[in-house]
């Protein structure tokens, strides 16, 4: 492995937990948006890497469904369901932002330890792209956990879903199926998820899911 | 590709594929009912043809042996008393206008993309096809428990989408984390994903990797199982969906979610460096058992009730596999046979009473057993048997259980015996009131298919009272697969 090879590699997952925080931070819609824009973008950027040192072009096709579909098509339809539904106030957060980070620091600190202490063999460069796509997907996590509102779940959901990509891509010679199967999940669970929204709408003027909480069998 | 083109494993998966697509275009939901039976017993005829056909080497896409012979069977077999079930339900759910022709298109050709799901996902010999079949199935299930529109009923697949969603994440990582241990001894491309190559080096694989693969896989899978602490979705899932979902839910896609940790699990006992999988499971079972059952006793919504005895025997299953003896194992094996036949067959009633009352409220339901005889004796006959009492098959497994355990792990079978008897007065308590005493509410009859309902309790008997040496060879030969 070369070494401008392993820094590029290294400065573009490195960049994705840098915007899987920002993404944690933002509290209103579009600005949650546009950063998840950016988020898909530097994946996209970071898999075409993987695809050009591992001289691998069935990565590049990833690589594009992440920039066509993800940066370009998914904020455009996400944009225009919060025009459509005028929901774009403030969004709630469950913790504060404060501990927000701090939570989100350790669980970077976790994954780091986690898969550095565990991957011995294997190369550098997919042992460190192991332990940041952990961290992402981790991220991904704590923002769904985080949120009330229906939107940003789904991009903490679909930050994780990079994170994953970012995983797949950096193990050498993965086969193509899982990738495209990948992308392809996260098509249908988009797909689904906003025929839910909708759906939500329909039912309760809002998406925020605390009202949807009330509705519980158990609890009324 | 070994298998041959007309090879029972390869019509398995086609048949429930093009019924499909067929139902996709069938406007008569009358017609769809029945060419979704068709359908399923054909796919059931299917899985019986394994039996019959020598048994293959691993092909490049399929894999068949023991173990997901015994799953696919059962899959197959409650697929097809389902869709019977089915045929008897949706009648009165269009008579009462919860359901529209159109929408039972879509169902119709979501139970088949289930079950095809399910299929694709126990014959993959790739751990990324498995992956991408449980996708599927959960996917079509999120649709299916969607589909009445109510508030309970999107809160409910919202839940189940986003949990399950989240946990089918974990495992695609645990899946990378699975190649990524196997790339170093079998190389980079599809022959580091496949099962068969997988078992055949277990013992080269990266260790360290392949626990850390593990824990994602348990996790991510595990949340499919239903186990706590990570169970959230699965009794809203079942209560609010149709009643053959219910039944399909409990009786099918949890022991496929099951059967992936398992093969991980055998992947495991390859490998003597990694950590033993027997404590995760045995805690997490144990875990399962033991909220569920105190959990019976604070439940209003009769459907949400079963769901939580899903948690619970699912529980006792792990606990089963957990302990890892192979009697143990041919116990859960024999459990999760036995509960899949009692727990669907449970739901098929639940599902009438529901009907028949316009409620799934526990307290708005009295004295079945003088308004409704069959569906009261019904319910009762499938509570006792889901109990584990003497005449039922159930007793059998969960006393094998506890008897394989008691030398190893005695306090932790007390704990799991604790649990049990928990559940069985929490279940009683709820049961009895809903069965006996003056009956309230609607009590005019309502007309059922009882062949399905009847079908699985003679099994569960049958098998309580004798299992025939077939049975139990078979069970016996899947068991030592499981080590």
């Amino acid at each position: 492995m070369n070494t401008i090879g392993f820094d590029v590699a290294h400065l573009l997952s490195g960049s994705l937990v840098l915007v899987s925080f920002i993404l944690l931070y933002q509290d209103r819609v579009f600005a949650l948006l546009h950063m998840f824009t950016f988020h898909a973008l530097v994946l996209s950027f970071s898999v075409a890497w993987q695809a050009f040192v591992q001289d691998a072009p069935h990565l590049y096709i990833t690589a594009a469904i992440a920039l066509i579909f993800k940066a370009l098509l998914i904020p455009i339809v996400l944009r225009r369901i919060v025009v459509q539904l005028r929901i774009h106030q403030v969004l709630e957060t469950v913790g504060g932002i404060g501990p927000t980070m701090l939570a989100g620091m350790a669980l970077v600190a976790l994954s780091l330890v986690v898969t550095l202490r565990t991957t011995h063999a294997g190369d550098r460069l997919s042992r460190e792209d192991l332990a940041f796509a952990l961290a992402v997907i981790l991220l991904g996590m704590l923002m769904i956990v985080t949120r009330r509102n229906a939107i940003s779940q789904i991009i903490g959901f679909m930050s994780l879903e990079n994170g994953l990509i970012l995983a797949a891509a950096g193990a050498k010679g993965m086969p193509l199926v899982v990738e495209i199967s990948v992308a392809f999940a996260v098509l249908i669970a988009f797909i689904v998820i906003g025929i839910f929204l909708f759906r939500i709408r329909e039912r309760f003027d809002t998406v925020d899911t605390l009202v949807v909480e009330r509705f519980r069998g158990e609890r009324r | 590709m070994s298998h041959l083109p007309f090879s029972p494993p390869v019509w398995a998966l086609l048949v429930p594929a093009a019924s499909a697509l067929l139902l996709a275009f069938v406007r008569d939901w009358r017609r769809a009912a029945q060419i979704n039976v068709a359908a399923s017993f054909l796919s059931f005829c299917m899985a019986l043809g394994l039996f019959a056909i020598p048994r293959e080497e691993p092909g490049r896409y399929l894999l068949v042996d023991d173990l997901n012979t015994v799953f696919l069977v059962l899959n197959a077999f409650v697929g097809f008393t389902t869709s019977l079930f089915s045929a008897g339900y949706i009648p009165h759910e269009i008579a009462s206008g919860r359901l529209t022709p159109r929408l039972l298109r879509f169902y119709h050709a979501m139970y088949q993309v289930l079950l095809f799901g399910m299929t694709l996902a126990l014959f993959a010999n790739n751990i990324g096809v498995l992956w991408v079949a449980v996708e599927m199935a959960t996917v079509t299930t999120v649709l299916m428990v969607g589909i009445y529109r109510t508030p309970e009923a999107i809160e409910a697949s919202w839940k189940y989408m986003m949990l399950s969603s989240v946990a089918i994440a974990l495992a695609l990582f645990g899946t990378t984390l699975t190649y990524v241990a196997a790339r170093q001894a079998l190389g980079e491309g599809t022959e580091a994903m496949r099962w068969s190559s997988l078992f055949k080096h277990a013992a080269e694989l990266d260790p360290s990797l392949l626990n850390l693969a593990f824990l994602f896989v348990l996790l991510g899978y595990g949340t499919k199982v239903g186990l706590v602490p990570l169970h959230a979705w699965l009794p809203d899932a079942h209560a609010e969906g149709p009643t053959p979902i219910s039944a399909v839910l409990s009786g099918l896609l949890l022991n496929v979610a099951l059967y992936a940790v398992i093969r991980f699990k055998i992947l495991l006992a390859g490998n003597s460096h990694v950590l033993s999988p027997g404590p995760l499971l045995i805690a997490m079972g144990l875990a399962s058992v033991l909220f569920a059952a105190f959990m019976f006793y604070r439940r209003r919504d009769i459907k949400r009730l079963f769901g939580y005895s899903s948690i619970e025997h699912m529980g006792i299953i792990t606990f089963a596999f957990g302990l890892g003896n192979p009697l143990a194992n041919f116990a859960g094996l024999l459990h999760m046979a036995l509960h899949s036949l009692t727990k669907s067959g449970i739901f098929f009633m639940v599902g009438y009473i529901s009907q028949a009352k316009g409620t799934q409220k526990i307290a708005d339901i009295r004295g079945l057993t003088e308004s409704h005889p069959f569906l009261g004796w019904g319910l009762l006959a499938g509570t006792v048997a889901i109990l584990g009492m003497p005449p039922f098959g159930l007793f059998l497994s969960e006393f094998l259980i506890v008897s394989s355990g008691f030398s190893t792990h005695p306090w932790v079978i007390l704990l799991f015996l604790l649990g049990l008897l928990v559940a069985f007065s929490g279940l009683v308590l709820r049961i009895s009131g809903m069965a006996f005493g003056r009956p309230t509410g609607r009590i005019e009859p309502i007309q059922v298919i009882p062949l399905p309902f009847w079908i699985h309790m003679l099994l569960v008997l049958a098998a309580g009272i004798f299992l025939p040496t077939v049975v139990v060879t078979c069970f016996r030969q899947t068991a030592q697969l499981i080590r």
